[in-house]
């Protein structure tokens, strides 16, 4: 089988299932149970570091939020 | 140490560009190489000075501490997109008129100023330089805030912003003298694509740096969009500008691929580039600016994500519908005009998830002319996601392409979503970067808003008009099968529509300059900020 036809089996087979369950797991994942907390706060994030970086003291606020 | 490296490279790039001038081919590659010639010589005595005034400057740089945001280079890239903005509207207003008025086509600046020059100048100068430089200086602007992080790379976003505006001017300059690859929106010749893709792969650097460094724990949707922009336009940038040049000293390349292939992958690069640099790049702007001047988040952030993916899986295939009826398999036009039509879907979840944002906070549309011009924004990206699917249908192309009416919407698109939600964010930050309490004035912003509104809606209803007219007077066929119009019958019938087109773009450039001023004199002659907050001091 040449190069071309190989390719384009593969695409409209393999590749087009791997793409469309990605996306089917992004949707699944974007509603997944307790995500609705996890995203209020993500929304929210362009109001808490207008003016200056996270200063150094609180230096591992990746947990202090949680 | 490293001084003296420095001032060692500049001079040596400052002797090649001037060998490269001596050996050079054309006009165009001459004129380039003594732009980089004087640059270098510049850079390398200023680099000289700052040696002997600043010995120790290495040591003494206050932001390396991370204790503040890079704002310079936000700073300048808001001056630039202001400066080009205004170029670009204004080459578009010349143009168009030079379409109206032939004369206009003066016989002592031939070639270098007739329509089939200028053209790609405008529509590089409005696309690349306005919305490019707007979308590196914002995107710089949100990945620092909601990243609560300085930018990576230190004097690297300087390098980004210097290095992309020396793009522009090798662009623009050589499409006046002649120099174009003749590829829609990637006209630059091979040595400027090398250049930018320099300068791209820095910008990538320096944004994915600034995200890894992070101290939030997410990364904000607006991220996402951003970097799906930077990541898909250099991959688009890379297989479209693959050529070989005729001669090392001279502009002249040769494409790699030939044919139907050339002219699939240039669209698949066309057509991206509007969806990844002028939509994926500016709803990253959208997705952080209309919430802050709304002052309230994003209405949805399920839906932002589900928009993110869908949009990006489905852009990528919608290129061949611009190759309808072409050497190109069925097949591929077919896909294009599916994925296409599946695109409104996510572009309108887009564009509610916008609106909405606003749910709660309407009456601010009445007060606040710069959330006004933000809505007017996503609903022209609406409607222009509407009308694009719609004439990549097989049978509305067939009437629609090769007139107007493709002008028509790239404009609705151009100047009505990607512009105002520009103008938006430069009100937005303009007042921030300069540490003012508000704009110089707010009437202006209003001023602003209907001149370009009105001008947008003369631009896109003549060419609706003169379009559709266009495409029907092409297929018109007398009882006997004979064509019924000339070309010519149809370029005179279109003259009152141009004459309009012509006098939109005169008001959306008014506007453009009103906005100009106002920027300026808040800069400059606005109230300062009240108590600003002293940075890196701790209250104890």
């Amino acid at each position: 089988m040449d190069h071309y036809s190989f390719l384009r089996e593969l695409a409209d087979s393999w590749a087009l299932l791997a793409l469309v369950l990605f996306f089917v797991g992004v949707i699944v994942w974007v509603f997944r149970p307790g995500s609705a907390k996890a995203q209020r706060d993500s929304a929210n994030i362009i109001f808490r570091h207008d003016d200056a970086p996270a200063a150094a003291a609180e230096l591992d606020p990746k947990e202090d939020r949680e | 140490m490293l001084n003296f490296a420095k001032i060692a490279a500049w001079g040596l790039v400052a002797v090649a560009a001037a060998m490269a001038a001596n050996y050079a081919r054309d006009g165009a590659y001459l004129v380039h190489a003594l732009i980089i010639m004087v640059i270098a010589a510049g850079a390398f005595f200023w680099s000289v000075r700052q040696v002997e005034e600043h010995p120790d400057k290495e040591a003494a740089d206050p932001g390396a501490t991370g204790v503040t945001y890079l704002d310079g280079p936000i700073r300048y890239g808001v001056i630039a997109t202001c400066f080009w903005g205004v170029v670009g509207f204004a080459a578009g207003t010349f143009i168009a008129s030079q379409l109206a008025f032939p004369s206009l086509n003066f016989e002592w600046a031939q070639p270098y100023m007739n329509f089939g020059r200028l053209r790609p100048l405008h529509t590089s100068a409005v696309i690349f330089a306005f919305g490019g430089n707007a979308l590196i200086a914002t995107s710089f602007y949100v990945v620092q805030r909601t990243s609560a992080a300085r930018l990576w790379g230190g004097n690297a976003a300087w390098f980004v912003f210097w290095g992309y505006n020396l793009f522009i001017v090798l662009a623009a300059t050589g499409y006046l003298l002649g120099a174009t690859q003749s590829k829609e929106y990637a006209e630059p010749e091979w040595y400027v694509d090398l250049w930018l893709t320099i300068v791209w792969v820095v910008y990538l650097m320096v944004f994915l740096g600034t995200i890894l460094k992070r101290k939030e724990k997410h990364i904000y949707v607006a991220n996402w969009f951003y970097l799906s922009f930077i990541v898909t336009i250099a991959m688009l940038h890379i297989v479209n500008n693959l050529s070989i040049p005729v001669s090392i000293f001279g502009s002249k390349s040769v494409q790699v691929f030939a044919g139907v292939q050339d002219a699939m992958t240039q669209w698949w690069y066309g057509h991206n580039a509007v969806g990844f640099f002028l939509t994926a790049g500016f709803l990253g702007m959208m997705y952080y600016f209309v919430p802050k001047q709304a002052e309230r988040p994003v209405f949805s952030y399920k839906l932002s994500i589900i928009h993110f993916w869908a949009l990006i899986f489905l852009y990528i295939w919608a290129g061949p519908h611009h190759l309808h009826y072409t050497a190109l398999p069925d097949w591929a036009s077919t896909l294009g005009m599916v994925f296409s039509i599946m695109l409104w879907m996510p572009s309108w979840g887009g564009m509610i998830n916008g609106l909405m944002t606003l749910s709660g906070a309407w009456d601010k549309l009445r007060t606040d002319p710069i959330i006004r011009m933000m809505v007017v924004s996503v609903g022209f990206y609406g409607m222009s996601t509407f009308e694009g699917p719609m004439m990549s249908i097989k049978a509305v192309n067939s009437l629609s392409h090769y007139t107007d009416w493709t002008i028509g919407h790239v404009h609705s698109g151009a100047l009505g979503w990607n512009g105002m939600i520009t103008f938006g964010a430069l009100y937005f930050l303009v007042p921030r970067l300069w540490h003012r309490e508000r704009l110089y004035s707010i009437a202006a912003v209003s001023w602003h808003f209907w001149l370009a509104t009105i001008g947008i809606v003369l631009y896109a209803a003549s060419m609706w008009v003169s379009g559709i007219m266009q495409g029907l007077m092409w297929r018109e066929v007398d009882a006997n099968g004979f064509l019924v119009n000339s070309f010519a019958d149809t370029v005179a019938a279109m003259h009152p529509m141009y004459v309009t087109r012509a006098f939109g773009g005169l008001l959306y450039v008014a506007g453009g300059i009103i906005m100009v001023v106002n920027l300026w004199l808040t800069a400059t002659r606005g109230e300062p900020k009240a108590a600003a907050t002293p940075v890196a001091a701790p209250a104890e």
